[in-house]
């Protein structure tokens, strides 16, 4: 491990995930503003709307993960379930 | 000569030989065997090419179709990256198991009737079960055991469908079936079970992750794109399949978000994946099977790539839990790459080959007009992204630092990984070379610009909410709960609870009876008891006057021959 974040990889360094963020949301909104040039077609037409399918995927995967959340509290065990299951 | 053995026999006899051979002959015939069967693969026709009677039946264990081929090549390329990947660490049984597995998926692609791939079926569910038990760890032994009882049974569900269907019609041909009566029914529920449909998807996730690094490699190609290929061959535009195939790719996703272990992960985004090619036979359009051949073919690569490179991180750290991982890119930049790649392609990603034939899929359900389909579809493919698109590569190789320095991978598990990226893109650029090999011709165009600014929005925007979200998606060390729980758990339960009640009633019933035992003996005793005196005796037993007996005996007597004369 390194002492001085300089020192680490470049990736990890706090002024390069900075960076690394900016060009992210550059690029998040050049590929809605993009859709201004660039007709997407709609085959059931909400899909053209515009920027459908960044809201779409950004909705989707928060539901998912939401969804993911709840069924946990249900489904998740501790990792050695099965081992004291067989004990008992 | 070669050419007239069927394909499947010339990976079996390098299975055979790696065993016996040892040093660089064995690895003269690992690398050799799969190029010799790749070799063999393009060489059959169209159509039956052999006929062979076996048991007074008569099979047709070799019939070729551009389907049938497409299957077998990518299973025959798998067998020999997969040996390369594999060749210097695993065990020797390891590798044979790992081919005769391979050889048993070839037999299924050439199958010309339904007793010749039930018997390749058979070969694969044997010998996959060996490379779980590889694992070596008492948790290997144990869920190799549920896997071998789960496709044990998934065989012979298959077989009473295939002897229903011999029955009914007397014909053992393979050809495209509706689920409409019981034998059909039969023969599409085995098959299921093997492409880890609900409600049996647990065996998949419970066994693949507790294999060797190595085999998990090939565990991840062969029984569910089997399955695959069987459903486009038998129940092709089968209804039902489209709603098993969305039930998968949820499953998939949900399971996923939810793992710590990497292989796991990846394991459950398998079942996601086949829902896709199952979703895609159901529509059973030209373009939907199209869909599903391809993406069964990309599906094998970017998959195997993923477990390879998760493989690399648990042979250098052994270690597989995200919890325990992260960071890695400083020293494993190789597998870092290679792992994103497969991640990339897997989430359809554009210039990968996931983008190339996963959209054929989502067109296949738009020209359907199936609007529910094609936006459950969509909201998947984003789900891919979230949950193994990047979760996968961002914890095992970012997130925190673990403090890991593991060294990156062997020369040969690196080269494995280069080239299945390197057809990973190889696809995703150039689709059109690829797409001539699919079963139906066709002028699908993967690139226009709408469609891929479409998806870039698709992903790029589930990529924010996946590092907005990142707090809600803490690793913990749990595991999840699947259907397996009411055999694995319930089962067991309610069967104690009847042994517990049943040998409480088996203690009553013996304490009724020993009772019982006591009573007849005090009875006995009472009545026909011998003491030492006259008093004690019991009532039957005590002695008579001569007087009286004789008195009695007259009676009798007397009795008697009133009764005689009237």
């Amino acid at each position: 491990m390194s002492e001085r974040p300089e020192d680490d990889a470049w990736l990890a360094r706090p002024s390069s995930i900075r960076l690394l963020w900016r060009a992210f949301w550059a690029v998040l909104a050049l590929t809605v503003i993009a859709q201004v040039v660039i007709k997407v077609k709609g085959y059931f037409v909400v899909d053209g709307w515009f920027a459908f399918g960044a809201v779409f995927g950004f909705l989707s995967c928060l539901l998912m993960v939401l969804v993911a959340k709840w069924l946990g509290y249900m489904l998740k065990r501790d990792q050695e379930y099965y081992q004291e299951q067989d004990d008992a | 000569m070669l050419s007239l053995l069927p394909p499947a026999f010339i990976l079996l006899i390098g299975a055979i030989l790696i065993g016996p051979l040892k040093g660089h002959w064995r690895s003269a015939v690992l690398l050799a065997a799969p190029l010799l069967t790749l070799w063999a693969v393009w060489q059959v026709p169209d159509g039956v090419s052999l006929t062979l009677p076996f048991l007074g039946y008569s099979i047709e264990p070799l019939e070729g179709s551009a389907l049938r081929r497409l299957f077998a090549t990518i299973f025959a390329l798998m067998a020999f990256v997969g040996g390369l990947y594999a060749f210097r660490h695993a065990r020797w049984y390891e590798l044979a198991s790992g081919y005769a597995y391979a050889s048993g998926a070839i037999g299924v692609c050439f199958a010309g009737d339904l007793i010749t791939l039930f018997l390749f079926w058979e070969l694969m569910a044997l010998f996959s079960t060996v490379i779980v038990w590889c694992g070596g760890t008492p948790a290997a032994r144990a869920a190799g055991i549920r896997y071998a009882i789960m496709h044990l049974l998934g065989g012979v569900i298959l077989k009473v469908g295939i002897e229903g269907v011999y029955i009914h019609t007397g014909s053992l041909e393979i050809r495209p079936m509706l689920a409409d009566n019981f034998d059909h029914w039969m023969i599409l529920i085995g098959i299921l079970i093997n492409a880890a449909a609900p409600p049996l998807s647990a065996w998949l996730a419970d066994a693949y992750p507790e294999s060797s690094p190595t085999g998990s490699v090939f565990l991840s190609a062969f029984t569910t794109k089997t399955a695959v290929l069987a459903l486009i061959l038998l129940f092709p535009g089968e209804p039902i399949l489209i709603w098993v195939g969305v039930y998968m790719i949820m499953y998939g996703i949900i399971y996923a978000l939810l793992e710590n272990d990497a292989r796991r992960i990846l394991a459950y985004s398998i079942v996601n994946q086949v829902g896709f090619m199952v979703c895609a036979v159901g529509i059973g359009t030209e373009l939907a099977l199209n869909g599903a051949a391809a993406h069964a073919f990309a599906h094998i690569i970017y998959k195997a790539l993923l477990f390879m490179s998760a493989g690399v991180v648990v042979y250098r750290t052994g270690k597989s839990k995200c919890t325990d991982l992260g960071g890695l890119f400083r020293t494993m930049p190789l597998t870092t790459i290679c792992g994103i790649i497969g991640a990339l392609s897997i989430s359809s990603f554009p210039l990968t080959s996931g983008f190339t034939t996963k959209s054929m899929i989502s067109q296949a359900a738009a020209d359907g007009g199936m609007a529910t389909v094609y936006f459950l579809l969509a909201a998947a493919s984003a789900g891919v992204f979230l949950h193994a698109g990047i979760k996968f590569p961002w914890f095992v190789f970012f997130q925190k630092d673990s403090g890991l320095r593991p060294k990156d991978a062997p020369w040969n598990m690196g080269a494995a990984m280069v080239i299945f990226s390197a057809l990973c893109l190889l696809i995703g650029i150039f689709p059109e070379t690829f797409y001539q090999f699919l079963p139906y011709q066709t002028d699908y165009v993967a690139y226009k610009a709408g469609k891929v600014l479409f998806y870039l929005q698709l992903l790029l925007f589930s990529g924010l909410a996946f590092f907005l979200l990142l707090p809600l998606m803490k690793r913990t060390l749990t595991i999840s709960l699947d259907v397996d729980w009411l055999w694995r758990v319930a089962a067991f339960r309610v069967g104690s609870a009847i042994y517990n009640a049943s040998s409480m009633a088996g203690r009553d019933i013996e304490q009724g009876l020993r009772d019982l035992v006591a009573r007849l003996r005090e009875f006995s005793r009472r009545h026909l008891g011998v003491g030492k005196d006259e008093a004690s005796r019991g009532l039957l037993a005590r002695s008579w006057l001569i007087g009286t007996t004789s008195l009695w005996i007259a009676v009798l007597l007397t009795a008697y021959m009133v009764a005689y004369f009237v």
